[in-house]
């Protein structure tokens, strides 16, 4: 496999993304995405932690021993894992309350080990940073996605609780999309969270399909040409 | 052979765990006074929901006192209550009461109490109610809590502390009866213990 930017960049978004492909970290995916807002903070957490755990597992990969880079790794991700905790509880208190038992739980996201052991311990610092950026940005854009669907149908409204994340300022980025809303409480429980998910998964899976038929179609366009020549 | 290189990643590993808890430590140390800060911050945000602030003059934080009646306040554990005091006299007490028979588990108030028998105010300040059915007992989702405001042992009458469909004053909520009852309950047994405590309270 040939490791390009371009590779690295696909791969995270779409074609090996960890919420829609991968199908790692969907204990947090399912639980948090209760609300637009919700999702988002989780999704940038994540996307800290893996962003300085694939730098630091880069930097050290020459150092490390196989037999100890399980627990090498395991350390550094859970070291960055709680000083963010810390920063979050500092410096978004109150969006730290709503994900409460989440953040420190990103220790358990396998798609983090699974990005310092699969790419950054055998790439340079340059590569991992971006794989670390793009998997965290693939995920939190589907944490997003969850949350704001879920929030839409269940509550009528969008990015409900944005100043908990970006101050008071932000009150009017909420939206009410349907006046006096009674709510869709499947979409909130988590059943709806699965229903959701799926939903995406399929969507994802639908482009694909048109996509690859129409590549093949050209392909198949170009070769009738060669033949009819 | 083996040992040596047994050895040496021992102290690798040695070495990332010092740095680790360096790099914690280091954070810990920045923020703990923010954190602590916050939190005092949100638990006074909380306290004034109940009590307005120029209602008393005193730091509500200090003057505390820890009472425990499992039946009447919901839990084994003491409870803090808050004290507002205006030029020295007694205005409120703010209880911590737990409801202990929500949906979900307990329900965590401030239940805060004139001098004078009535309700000052009362708020939620954690539950794990489902969220579109019993979270309608916070302030920010409904005005639900705020109609606590204002009564007393009194008014209502003991019947009446109970929600409609168990014959008393209280609204349910569409299809979670559970929530608002143990939230009614709890504030009345609370009202209950400030009868039966006044004088302790404020001693
Ligand atoms: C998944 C689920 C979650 C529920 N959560 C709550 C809740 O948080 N609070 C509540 O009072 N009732 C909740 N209920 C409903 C209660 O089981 C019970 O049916 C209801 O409180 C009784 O209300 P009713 O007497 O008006 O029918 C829930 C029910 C289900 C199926």
């Amino acid at each position: 496999m040939t490791t390009s930017y371009n590779t690295i960049i696909k791969d995270g978004l779409w074609d090996n993304n960890p919420g829609l492909v991968q199908l790692l970290g969907l204990c947090p995916l399912l639980a948090v995405t209760g609300t637009a807002i919700n999702g988002l903070g989780l999704g940038l957490a994540t996307l800290m932690v893996l962003v300085s755990s694939n730098v630091t597992v880069s930097l050290i990969r020459n150092l490390v021993r196989p037999e100890i880079r399980i627990p090498a790794f395991m350390m550094i991700i859970a070291c960055f894992v709680t000083a963010i905790e810390l920063l979050m509880n500092a410096f978004m208190h109150d969006l730290y309350k709503i994900l409460g038992i989440f953040i420190p739980l990103i220790v358990t996201n396998c798609s983090i080990l699974a990005r310092a052991e699969a790419f950054a311990s055998r790439n340079k610092v340059s590569y991992a940073l971006t794989d670390g950026f793009m998997m965290g940005l693939g995920f939190l854009l589907v944490l997003l996605a969850v949350g704001s669907l879920r929030e839409i149908l269940g509550h009528g409204t969008l990015f409900q609780g944005a100043h908990l994340m970006f101050g008071p300022e932000a009150r009017q980025l909420s939206i009410t999309l349907i006046e006096d809303y009674r709510g869709f409480l499947l979409a909130i429980l988590p059943p709806g969270a699965f229903l959701a998910l799926g939903l995406l998964i399929a969507l994802k899976n639908i482009i694909d399909n048109r996509l690859a038929q129409k590549t093949s179609k050209v392909i198949v366009a170009e070769t009738s040409a060669v033949t009819a020549n | 052979m083996i040992i040596k290189r047994m050895t040496q990643m021992g102290i690798l590993l040695g070495v990332f765990a010092i740095i680790g808890t360096a790099i914690l430590a280091i954070t810990h140390e920045q923020t703990k006074e923010r954190i602590a800060e916050n939190e005092r911050n949100v638990l006074l945000r909380n306290l004034h929901a109940v009590v307005t602030p120029d209602s008393h003059d005193n730091e509500l934080f200090t003057d505390t006192i820890e009472v425990t009646d499992a039946k009447l306040l919901g839990s084994k554990k003491p409870v803090t209550v808050y004290r507002a005091r205006l030029n020295g006299k007694p205005v409120a007490a703010i209880f911590s009461a737990i409801a202990p028979d929500g949906y979900n588990g307990n329900i965590k108030l401030l239940v805060a109490i004139k001098a004078d028998g009535t309700l000052s105010g009362v708020r939620v300040i954690g539950h794990r109610e489902t969220p579109g059915l019993g979270d309608y007992i916070e302030a920010e989702r409904s005005d639900w809590i705020t109609k606590f405001t204002g009564l007393s042992l009194i008014q209502p009458d003991e019947r009446g502390w109970r929600v409609k469909r168990d014959g008393g004053n209280f609204d349910q909520f569409t299809g979670a009866t559970i929530t608002p009852r143990a939230v009614v309950k709890a504030v009345y047994h609370c009202l209950q213990y400030f009868r039966q405590h006044q004088q302790d309270i404020f001693g």
